[in-house]
C-alpha cells in the first residue's frame, strides 16, 4: 500500500486504539480505573505520602532523642509513633513502592497492552489504601498500635495490651498483604503469559527478572504473617490460645511465624531495587548488562536463601546453639549472591563509558552505604557478636544501611530515571545533583552514629536514655543528620512538582536506553504501543533491526492482548481485558468493612458474608461489551480450537 | 541484527485457551499456591504446638472419626462430577457442563451439612486450650475454602444456564474452577489426618 | 580527604572501645572478653572488605576508558575478576562463619566448677534476683540490684512473670531473653569486683527504657556477708518518725504490693522492700537512692515512670517524710 495509505490506517487505527482503552473520565471514572500506568502512578504517589509521613514520625522521634531524658514525647506517644513509623515503612511505603514501579513497567517493558487481571489491580490498590487510611484514623485518635513493627507477643496479646491498639496492627497486616499478594500473583502472570514474541525468558530485562523473584517471595512469605495475625486478632478477640503458654500456646510460635515473613519482606523490598540498579547501570553505561546469567541467578538465589534465614532474629531466645549455627551459615551464604551483583555491577562501571547523571549517582551511592550495611549484616549474622548487639542502635543502623541503602537510594534514582517516561519531562538535573549528596551525606550523618552508639550499649526501641551513658552526642549527631534528610525529601518533592509542570521535555528515550518502555511515547498512550513489538534480542531496542518486526491481527476495537507461552514467547490465543467497572471498589470497600469490623466483633463474618459474595458475583458476572466468541462462533469455523 | 525479521500475525488465534497455555490457570494455580502455603503454616503450627506439650490431645477427648470420615468420603467422591464436568467443558458440550455442575453442587451442599456435624464432633472449644485453637483454625480455614468453592460453583452454575453460558471463555472458567475443586479436596487429606488422626497416632 | 575520613573513623570506632559503662567492647568477664575478640575480628576482616570493595569502585568509576574495554577478551578478564572475587568472597565467609561458631561453643559451658546459680525474674518494668538456697527461709530476693561473687561462674535462670524481656549486662556477657512460659539460661562471670550495669533488651511495653539493673561485683567473701545480711528480717525502726512510717507504710496501700520480711507486708506484686536501704538506687536505676528521689517517687511514680505499675500515693507531707524516713532505713 502507498504511503499515505499506509499513514491513514496508522492513525485510523491510533484513534480506535485511543478509543478502546480509553481511561474513564468523570467523578465515577476515577473508580472504574483498571489500566496498569494509572494504578501504578496511584501506588507510587500514594506510597510516597505514607513515606512522608513515616518520616515525619522519625523526625519527632530524633527530637525526643536528641538529649537524655526529653520531654518533647512521653512513652506512650513514642511507643505508637515508632510503632507506626515501621509499619508505614514497610507495609504502607516500601513493598507498595516497588510492587508499583512493578505494576507500571512491567507491561512496558515486555511489550503489552495491560497488567493480567486488570480489575484485581485496582481492587489492590483500594485495599492497600484503606488499610493505610484504618491505621492513621487510629494514630490520629490515639489508638495507634504501641507494641512495635514486630509486635511481639505476650506484650501484644490480650492480657498486656488491652484495647484495640494491636487489633489495628494485625489488620493492617491483612489489608496490605491482600493487596500485596494480588499484585504478585498479576505480576507472575503477566510476566509468564503476556511477553511480547520473541522475548523468551533470557532476554527478559533484569528489572522484569527481578519483580517476579519479588513476586514468588510474596506469594512464599506472606502467608505465614496473615497466619501470625490472624491468630494474633483471635487471641484478643476470641479467646484463643496461640499464644498463651499458660493454656499450651507458645510465645515464640509468634516469632518464628513473624519472622518467616518478616526476613524475606526485607529481600522483597531489596530485590526489585537490584532490578532498578541493572537497568540504570545498562542504560547509563550505555553497555549490555555484565554477567547476565550471574545476575539473574544472584536475583533467584536471593529468593530462594532467604527464606532460611528468620531465626536470626531469635538468637537471644535461649534455642539449642546447634540449630541457631545452621542460620549462622544461612545467613552468611545469603551474602553470596549479593556479593556477585556487586562485583558484576562494578565491572559493568569499569568498562562501560559511565554517565553521571543523577539516576547513576544514586546508584553509585547505594552501592557505598549497601555494602557497608551488608557487611554489619554479616556481623549479625555471628551469634555470639549478634548477643551483644541486638536489640541496640547498631540493629536500627544496620538495617537503615541495607534498607536505605539498598532499597531507598536505588528508588530514587529509578524515580529520576522513569519520572521522564512516566509524565514526559525530565526532573531538574541540578536539582537532582544537589538532592543526592543531601541524602547521601545525611543519611551517613544521622545512621552511622548509631552503629558506635549501639556498641556503647544503648537498646532500641527506648524513648529516652540517662543522661550519664555517654550517648548523647551520637543522639545528637544523628538528629542533626536527620535534618539533612528532611530537606532531601522536600528537595524531591520539589523537583517532582516542579517538573511535571515545567520540566524540560523527554521525548521517547531521552537516556537512549534499551528496554521496551522507551520505544513509546512519553507518557505512553493509553493502549501503551501502536504496534505490539516483536523483540529481536536481550536489549530489545540495541538489537532491533532497521525495520522491527511487529505483531498484527491484535484487534484494536475490543482490549484484546496477545498471551504467549512462559519460555519463549510463542503466541499461544488472544485474551480480552475487561473493560473498566466499578466492582472493584466496591468489592474494596466491602472487603474494609469486613476487615474493621472484624476487629470489634467475630459477628462481621455474618454481617458481610451477603455483601461480599454479591460484591465478587457483580465483579466476575459478564458485562456488556465484553462479548467473545460463542459455541455458534465455534460451529462456524470448522476446526477452529486446531488453531 | 540487522536482517529483515517478519511480522507475527495472531488474527486467527483463538479468544481463550485451557491449562496454562491460558492465564486463567495460572492465576487460579497462584492463589492455590497461596492457599496451600496458609494450610501448611497452620498445619506447621499444630504439630510445633504438640511438640510444646507432653500429652495430645491436652485434657480434652480425641475428636470422634464419624463424621470426619463420612465427609471425606463425600469429598473424594465429589471428585467424580468435578472431573465429568471438567471434561465436559474441555469438550464445550454445554449440556454435560450443566448436569455435572448441578450435581457437583449437590455434593458441595452435603460437604457443607457435614462439616457442621464435623465441628459439633471436636470434642472441644477453640478457646479451651491451644489444642482447641489450632484445630478449629485448621477446620475453620478449610470450611471457608469449601463454602467459597461452593458459592463460586454455584455462580458459574447458574450462569451456565443463561446466554452467557454460550460464550467459549465460560469453558475455561469451568475447567479451572474445576482445578481448584480439586485443590480443595487434595487440602483436605492432610488436614483431616492431622485433626483426626494425629491425636490417636502422636 | 579520604584518608582524613578513614583515620576519623578508625578514631572513632576505637573510641567506642574507651566509653566503659554497659559497653560490650569494654569486658569485664571472660565470655565478654571472647565475644570483643570476635567482634574485632569480623570487623578487622569486614573493614578491609569494605575498603577493597570501595577502592575497586572508585577506580571503576574515575579511569580513562580505552577502547579495548569492549572488547571480548577484557570481558573475559572482567569475568575472571568477578569469580576470583566471588571465590575470596565465600573462602572469607567460612572463615568468619567457623570463627563464630566456635566463639559461641565456649559461650555456652562455664569456665569453672561450682557455679552460684541465681534467678533473674524480668516484671514490667523491675528485676527480681533470687538466690536460692536449701532452706527457702534462707533465700534472698534482691530487686534490680544483682550482687555477683568475682571470678566464680554464674548461672542466670531467666524467667519472665508478664511479658517478654531480656536480661544483658554487656560487659560480661550476650543477652538472654525472658520468655514467659519457657525457662532459659545464661553463665556468666566477672574476673574483678567493680560495678556495671545492665538494661532490658527486649522492648516490653511503656517504660522499657527505664528498666536497668545494676550489677555489683565483690570479692567472695563480702559476697556471702551481703547474702548473710539480706537473709536478716526487716531492720526495725530506728527513730520515731520512722516508727511512725512504718505504720502509715502498714495502713495504706503500700503493703498491698510490697514485701517487707519480718512484718505484716508480704504481697510480691511489687519489689520486695526489705533492704531497699541498702541499694544504689530505686525504680531500676531510674533514680538515685536518696531522700529526695524516694519522695519522689512515692509521692507521684508516674512522674518518673509514667505507665508504671505503681500508683499516686496522696499522703500528708508529714507522713510522707516519715515514710521516707523508715525506707531509708531498711538497711
Amino acid at each position: 500500500m502507498s504511503a499515505a495509505a499506509a499513514r491513514d490506517e496508522a492513525e485510523r487505527e491510533r484513534r480506535a486504539l485511543e478509543r478502546t482503552w480509553a481511561v474513564p473520565g468523570g467523578f465515577l471514572g476515577w473508580f472504574k480505573v483498571s489500566d496498569h500506568r494509572t494504578i501504578g502512578k496511584r501506588y507510587i504517589v500514594t506510597a510516597f505520602v505514607f513515606f512522608i509521613l513515616a518520616g515525619i514520625q522519625a523526625a519527632l522521634m530524633r527530637l525526643q532523642l536528641a538529649i537524655p531524658e526529653n520531654t518533647v514525647l512521653g512513652p506512650d506517644r513514642y511507643n505508637q509513633l515508632f510503632t507506626v513509623h515501621g509499619m508505614t515503612m514497610m507495609f504502607l511505603f516500601a513493598v507498595p513502592v516497588m510492587e508499583a514501579m512493578g505494576i507500571y513497567l512491567v507491561p512496558l517493558m515486555i511489550g503489552t497492552r495491560n497488567i493480567a487481571f486488570p480489575r484485581l489491580n485496582s481492587y489492590s490498590y483500594y485495599v492497600y489504601l484503606f488499610g493505610g487510611i484504618m491505621l492513621y484514623a487510629a494514630l490520629f485518635t490515639n489508638t495507634g498500635p504501641d507494641t512495635g513493627w514486630f509486635s511481639y507477643v505476650p506484650l501484644a496479646g490480650p492480657d498486656f495490651s488491652p484495647g484495640k491498639r494491636v487489633d489495628m496492627f494485625a489488620q493492617l497486616i491483612t489489608f496490605t498483604e491482600v493487596a500485596a499478594l494480588a499484585v504478585a500473583v498479576e505480576l507472575v502472570v503477566t510476566i509468564f503469559k503476556l511477553r511480547a514474541p520473541g522475548m523468551s525468558l533470557n532476554r527478559m530485562p533484569l528489572f522484569v527478572w527481578a519483580m517476579l523473584a519479588t513476586a514468588f517471595m510474596v506469594i512464599f512469605a506472606m502467608p505465614a504473617v496473615v497466619s501470625s495475625s490472624t491468630f494474633l486478632l483471635l487471641d484478643r478477640l476470641v479467646g484463643t490460645h496461640f499464644y498463651n503458654p499458660a493454656e499450651g500456646g507458645d510465645a515464640l510460635l509468634w516469632q518464628h511465624l513473624f519472622w518467616f515473613f518478616g526476613h524475606p519482606e526485607v529481600y522483597i523490598i531489596f530485590v526489585p531495587a537490584l532490578g532498578i540498579v541493572s537497568s540504570i547501570i545498562v542504560t547509563f553505561t550505555q553497555r549490555p548488562a555484565f554477567g547476565y546469567t550471574a545476575l539473574v541467578l544472584a536475583l533467584i538465589a536471593t529468593g530462594f536463601v532467604s527464606f532460611s534465614l528468620w531465626v536470626h532474629h531469635m538468637f537471644a531466645t535461649g534455642l539449642p546453639l546447634l540449630g541457631l549455627s545452621f542460620f549462622t551459615a544461612a545467613s552468611m551464604i545469603i551474602a553470596i549472591p549479593s556479593g556477585v551483583q556487586i562485583f558484576c555491577w562494578i565491572a559493568a562501571l569499569w568498562r562501560g563509558r559511565p554517565r553521571f547523571q543523577t539516576p547513576l549517582l544514586f546508584v553509585v551511592g547505594f552501592i557505598v552505604i549497601f555494602v557497608l550495611g551488608g557487611l554489619s549484616g554479616v556481623t549479625l549474622a555471628s551469634v555470639p557478636l549478634d548477643l551483644q548487639v541486638h536489640d541496640t542502635y547498631y540493629v536500627v543502623a544496620h538495617f537503615h544501611y541495607v534498607l536505605i541503602g539498598g532499597a531507598v537510594f536505588p528508588l530514587i534514582g529509578g524515580i529520576y530515571y522513569w519520572f521522564p517516561k512516566m509524565t514526559g519531562r525530565l526532573l531538574n538535573e541540578p536539582l537532582g545533583r544537589w538532592n543526592f549528596w543531601t541524602l547521601f551525606v545525611g543519611f551517613n550523618i544521622t545512621f552511622f552514629p548509631m552503629h558506635i552508639v549501639g556498641l556503647q550499649g544503648m537498646p532500641r526501641r527506648v524513648y529516652t536514655y540517662p543522661a550519664n551513658m555517654g550517648w548523647t552526642t551520637s543522639n545528637l549527631i544523628s538528629t542533626f543528620g536527620a535534618l539533612f534528610l528532611v530537606a532531601g525529601g522536600v528537595m524531591l518533592i520539589a523537583n517532582v512538582i516542579r517538573s511535571a509542570r515545567s520540566g524540560a521535555l523527554a521525548g521517547d528515550n531521552p537516556w537512549g536506553a534499551d528496554t521496551l518502555e522507551w520505544s513509546t511515547s512519553s507518557p505512553p498512550p493509553v493502549y501503551n504501543f501502536l504496534e505490539l513489538p516483536v523483540v529481536e534480542g536481550r536489549h530489545a531496542l540495541w538489537e532491533r533491526s532497521a525495520d522491527p518486526p511487529v505483531v498484527t491481527g491484535v484487534r484494536s476495537d475490543k482490549r484484546e492482548v496477545l498471551v504467549t507461552d512462559v519460555m519463549d514467547a510463542e503466541p499461544v490465543h488472544l485474551s480480552d481485558m475487561p473493560i473498566p467497572t466499578i466492582w472493584p471498589f466496591i468489592s474494596a470497600v466491602v472487603t474494609a468493612g469486613f476487615f474493621v469490623t472484624s476487629i470489634f466483633t467475630p459477628w462481621a463474618l455474618v454481617y458481610w458474608a451477603v455483601p461480599i459474595f454479591v460484591a465478587l458475583t457483580g465483579w466476575f458476572w459478564p458485562k456488556q461489551g465484553e462479548e467473545g466468541d460463542t459455541l455458534e462462533d465455534k460451529q462456524a469455523i470448522p476446526a477452529e480450537s486446531a488453531a | 541484527m540487522n536482517r529483515p525479521a517478519a511480522n507475527v500475525d495472531v488474527a486467527a488465534l483463538p479468544d481463550h485457551a485451557f491449562g496454562h497455555h491460558g492465564m486463567i490457570w495460572w492465576g487460579t494455580v497462584s492463589f492455590m499456591v497461596i492457599e496451600g502455603t496458609m494450610f501448611i503454616t497452620v498445619l506447621v503450627t499444630y504439630y510445633y504446638l504438640r511438640l510444646r506439650v507432653p500429652f495430645w490431645p491436652p485434657s480434652v477427648a480425641d475428636p470422634s472419626l464419624t463424621w470426619g470420615t463420612v465427609n471425606t468420603l463425600i469429598l473424594l467422591v465429589s471428585c467424580i462430577p468435578n472431573h465429568l464436568a471438567k471434561k465436559a467443558a474441555e469438550d464445550y458440550d454445554l449440556g454435560r457442563v450443566r448436569l455435572w455442575l448441578v450435581v457437583a453442587m449437590a455434593f458441595g451442599l452435603a460437604f457443607l451439612v457435614v462439616r457442621a456435624f464435623e465441628f459439633a464432633s471436636l470434642a472441644v472449644w477453640w478457646d479451651t486450650n491451644a489444642y482447641g485453637s489450632v484445630v478449629w483454625t485448621l477446620m475453620g480455614l478449610h470450611t471457608t475454602h469449601l463454602a467459597t468453592d461452593f458459592l463460586d460453583t454455584g455462580v458459574l452454575t447458574v450462569l451456565m444456564f443463561t446466554r452467557h453460558g454460550r460464550e467459549l471463555r465460560r469453558f475455561v472458567d469451568i475447567s479451572e474452577n474445576g482445578l481448584y475443586w480439586y485443590f480443595v479436596v487434595a487440602s483436605w487429606i492432610p488436614i483431616y489426618l492431622t485433626v483426626y488422626f494425629a491425636p490417636r497416632w502422636l | 580527604m579520604i584518608i582524613r575520613s578513614l583515620t576519623l573513623l578508625v578514631l572513632a570506632v576505637v573510641a567506642i572501645g574507651c566509653s566503659g559503662l554497659q559497653a560490650p567492647l569494654n569486658p569485664a568477664g571472660p565470655s565478654a572478653r571472647s565475644i570483643a575478640w570476635l567482634t574485632w575480628t569480623f570487623f578487622t576482616i569486614c573493614g578491609v572488605v569494605y575498603a577493597v570493595t570501595l577502592s575497586a569502585l572508585i577506580w571503576a568509576v574515575m579511569r580513562r576508558r580505552r577502547d579495548e574495554d569492549d572488547s571480548p577478551r577484557t570481558s573475559r578478564r572482567l569475568g575472571t575478576v568477578v569469580g576470583a572475587a566471588t571465590a575470596v568472597t565465600v573462602m572469607t565467609l567460612v572463615v568468619l562463619t567457623i570463627s563464630s561458631i566456635v566463639a559461641g561453643r565456649g559461650l555456652t559451658t562455664p569456665s569453672g566448677a561450682g557455679a552460684v546459680v541465681i534467678d533473674a525474674i524480668g516484671h514490667q518494668w523491675w528485676w527480681e534476683f533470687n538466690y536460692q538456697d536449701v532452706a527457702p527461709s534462707d533465700w534472698v530476693n534482691s530487686p534490680n540490684e544483682l550482687h555477683l561473687p568475682a571470678g566464680v561462674p554464674v548461672v542466670i535462670r531467666a524467667l519472665s512473670r508478664d511479658v517478654i524481656h531480656s536480661f544483658w549486662v554487656p560487659n560480661l556477657q550476650g543477652k538472654r531473653d525472658l520468655i514467659p512460659g519457657i525457662l532459659t539460661y545464661l553463665w556468666l562471670q566477672a574476673d574483678q569486683p567493680g560495678e556495671y550495669r545492665g538494661q532490658c533488651a527486649e522492648f516490653c511495653g511503656p517504660q522499657h527504657a527505664h528498666m536497668a539493673f545494676r550489677v555489683v561485683v565483690q570479692p567472695v567473701g563480702e559476697f556471702q556477708e551481703w547474702l548473710r545480711q539480706q537473709r536478716q528480717s526487716a531492720a526495725s525502726p530506728a527513730s520515731a518518725e520512722a516508727q511512725h512510717g512504718q505504720d502509715v507504710f502498714m495502713q495504706s496501700t503500700c503493703r498491698t504490693c510490697h514485701t517487707i520480711r519480718g512484718t505484716e507486708a508480704g504481697s510480691r506484686v511489687g519489689p520486695e522492700l526489705t533492704h531497699v536501704g541498702s541499694r544504689r538506687s530505686i525504680a531500676a536505676e531510674a533514680l538515685p537512692n536518696d531522700r529526695t528521689s524516694l519522695t519522689t517517687w512515692i509521692r507521684n511514680a508516674q512522674l518518673v515512670k509514667p505507665g508504671s505499675r505503681m500508683p499516686p500515693n496522696p499522703l500528708s507531707e508529714t507522713d510522707l517524710k516519715a515514710v521516707v524516713a523508715y525506707i531509708q532505713g531498711l538497711r
